[in-house]
């Protein structure tokens, strides 16, 4: 009997027991090496490099309780839950946002009348500045989110929605106030705060100042503050509710490589944690209402290893460094979103396979959560028929395909562990030099990251130019016309946009201005003095009728606006 | 008349702030030997065209990823009440087609699209930038 040698990535040597394993994998590689010609070297993303096979001499069952467990168990590789899809599927979770509020709520009660448990709602681009409708281009109003400014619109929007039996994720960056007024339309209906759920999305400052500055309006001081705050606030007052949703997304779509955006993301949930518990909040308070939100690019095999080992290393992060005893600390929970940067205006309905390879790679990595790009996401903001072929993607995956049967279906397998392992080491250098640079506020404040992000984006650029990463109607197999025409872009109604302005001016004119005053003189107080916790000034500003922007110039007037420091 | 450096503005007006477009574009214009002044996102109209006189740029680029493009007709109209109707705009990111059309009437040379290779776009740019150098150079004022 041959004994091969192997050596785990951990480490260690071990005996492999296989009669014949070394004279055929010789045999092999003489044919492999006569037949392949030139063999071109491969690497992923991460740069990585691939090889044409891989053997329990990359990775062997012995291995198994080290590196897998069981689902629902520790280290946590093939799933946070016991039953994973089998007992419940993720979460549909579509994007949704445009034109006015009562344009929200036809299409949100439609989705809703389809049967969907969750909703989500994205205000209109000008809200991310922290202004009011008043303030903003009638143009561009409601072309890429609902405009919503106060408590009166939250309840448009969310007409005959039954709050307290739906979640709802918004995009909510800080001071949170859609979620402000979200809890004011809930306190007119006698719904009790305990009952709302849901997540705030795009908690994650520091990915607004490092990456998708578009949702980037406070202060990097101010915004550290406020969400601590948070936190502490739903704590006590909306246990049920996520109040951070740490973001790799923004790092990925800006151009980090897969392993960096874990590392960014594990790193910055580091961050978040040990300011709450700075605090004086308990790791096991806080952590089983933490959740991240992520991009599933189209490298399949790459994005599966990167999430099965960030669940891995986060539920270490938690026990160890952080403290947290109770299991649902542990739980790596995560929404993911088929990347946008893979699709291509040219050819547009072939996004539709992209996504749905994209998504395949989503479940097989074990979400609890998914959105599902529309084919026209390189063109402009989904229709209401290319969001319904999302949707359905998803559905045949489920359904047809059967991909829900088997938990982490992919385990095992030693090309996935073998790359697991090397992301998770990769994940783990990232997040040593993120160490190393004080964490990751520290880090993004000196450009580190930004850094990293421009380098790694000019980098897949470059692949692409040079046509070493082959883009299907980009730089290869193009068609001068594809014959398809493109699907008209949704603008919103202009007479109803501009009515709705109107009635807010009205309503501005109209409201306690005494209310209003108070409302912003406790908001300031609260704002310079650490005792107080801002975001309960925020909910009750909104619920005095204090808008959007009205609340967002007092915080920036109080805790500074600044710029994200972009490194070009 | 010695040819000296093309000078372009790389930046982005109304709401949104994804740049990893405008970033990697103005990494290329800059490997290509042009002097690039780039600007965090959010600009106003005003602002763009401070920009545009102080920095004596050739070229104005816009990079617009959700929806932003409507409002660079008033760009356009900032820029020629200002006498910059010389300096070359580009659009790059996302335009649906249907609205190309009202932004070339309203005076914009170039649109890139998703996809465009960097080749055409500095190309492009750089003839754009040299085209409205010399139509500066022989009208009026800046004539030698």
């Amino acid at each position: 009997m041959t004994l091969a040698k192997l050596k785990s990535p951990h480490g260690e040597e071990k005996q492999l027991t296989l009669p014949g394993f070394e004279a055929a994998e010789a045999d092999w590689r003489k044919d492999y090496a006569a037949q392949i010609g030139q063999n071109r070297k491969i690497t992923n993303r991460s740069g990585i490099e691939i090889a044409p096979i891989y053997t329990p001499k990359d990775w062997s069952s012995d291995q198994h309780m080290a590196d897998l467990g069981f689902p629902g168990q520790s280290p946590y590789t093939r799933g946070i839950y016991p039953t994973m899809h089998r007992g419940r599927t993720w979460t549909q979770r579509q994007l949704i946002g445009l034109g006015t509020p009562a344009d929200y709520n036809e299409r949100v009660r439609k989705i809703l009348d389809l049967g969907a448990s969750a909703i989500s709602l994205l205000p209109c681009n000008s809200g991310f500045r922290g202004i009011d409708c008043d303030e903003a281009p009638l143009s561009l109003l409601g072309t890429c989110g609902t405009v919503v400014n106060t408590v009166d619109h939250m309840d448009q929007a969310l007409d005959h929605v039954p709050l307290g039996e739906i979640s709802t994720a918004m995009n909510d960056p800080s001071p949170f106030t859609l979620f402000a007024f979200l809890l004011g339309v809930a306190k007119r209906r006698g719904v009790p705060w305990t009952k709302i759920t849901g997540t705030s999305n795009q908690s994650d400052y520091i990915s607004h100042y490092v990456a998708n500055h578009m949702f980037y309006r406070l202060s990097q001081p101010g915004s550290r503050r406020i969400l601590v705050d948070h936190v502490a606030f739903c704590r006590e007052h909306v246990p049920n509710w996520n109040p951070v949703s740490v973001v790799g997304q923004h790092m990925q779509q800006a151009g980090a490589t897969p392993a960096e955006t874990m590392g960014f993301a594990l790193s910055t949930a580091i961050q978040y944690a040990e300011d709450c518990m700075a605090k004086g909040m308990e790791p096991d308070a806080i952590l089983p209402r933490f959740t991240f939100f992520f991009d599933i690019s189209i490298s399949f095999f790459e994005e599966i290893a990167k999430f099965r080992a960030g669940r891995r290393i986060w539920a270490r992060i938690a026990k160890d460094r952080l403290g947290a005893k109770d299991p649902r600390s542990w739980r790596f929970k995560f929404h993911g979103q088929t990347s946008g940067v893979d699709l291509t205006a040219q050819q547009p309905l072939n996004n539709i396979a992209r996504v749905a390879v994209q998504a395949t790679a989503g479940i097989f990595s074990g979400l609890q959560s998914m959105h599902t790009d529309a084919y026209d996401e390189a063109i402009t903001c989904p229709t209401e028929e290319t969001a319904r072929i999302a949707v359905a993607t998803q559905n045949i995956l489920r359904e047809e395909a059967h991909l829900c049967d088997v938990i982490d279906p992919l385990g095992g397998s030693y090309y996935i562990e073998t790359l697991t392992n090397q992301m998770e080491e990769d994940i783990l250098k990232v997040m040593d030099q993120i160490e190393t640079a004080g964490g990751m506020y520290a880090a993004v404040g000196s450009g580190l990251v930004q850094t990293m992000i421009g380098q790694s984006a000019l980098a897949a650029q470059e692949k692409i130019e040079t046509g070493v990463e082959k883009v299907v109607g980009v730089n290869c197999y193009r068609e001068d016309d594809d014959g398809v025409s493109q699907p008209l872009p949704y603008r919103p109604d202009a007479d109803a946009m501009q009515a709705h302005v109107e009635a807010f001016k009205t309503f501005k004119k109209e409201r306690s201005q005494q209310d209003v005053e108070k409302a912003i003189d406790d908001l300031r107080r609260a704002s310079n003095n650490e005792d107080l916790n801002v975001f309960e000034k925020v909910v009750d500003a909104a619920s005095a009728g204090v808008t959007h922007g009205e609340i967002i110039g007092t915080l920036r007037e109080e805790l500074g606006f600044g710029h994200p420091l972009v490194v070009a | 008349m010695q040819a000296e450096q093309l000078r372009v503005l790389v930046t982005k007006i109304g709401f949104d702030g994804h740049d990893r477009g405008s970033r990697v574009v103005a990494a290329y214009l800059r490997d290509a030997g042009m002097e690039v002044i780039y600007t965090p996102p959010w600009q106003q109209v005003g602002a763009v065209v401070s920009l545009a006189i102080q920095e004596d740029v050739d070229v104005i680029g816009i990079s617009s990823l959700a929806t932003d493009h409507l409002i660079i007709p008033d760009l356009m109209e900032a820029l020629r009440a200002a006498d910059l109707g010389h300096v070359g705009v580009v659009v790059g990111g996302i335009v649906p087609e249907i609205e190309c059309q009202a932004l070339r009437d309203a005076g914009v040379a170039l649109i890139f699209g998703p996809g465009a290779s960097r080749e055409d776009i500095v190309s492009q740019v750089a003839k754009l930038g040299t085209d409205g150098r010399k139509t500066k150079l022989t009208s009026g004022e800046f004539a030698v």
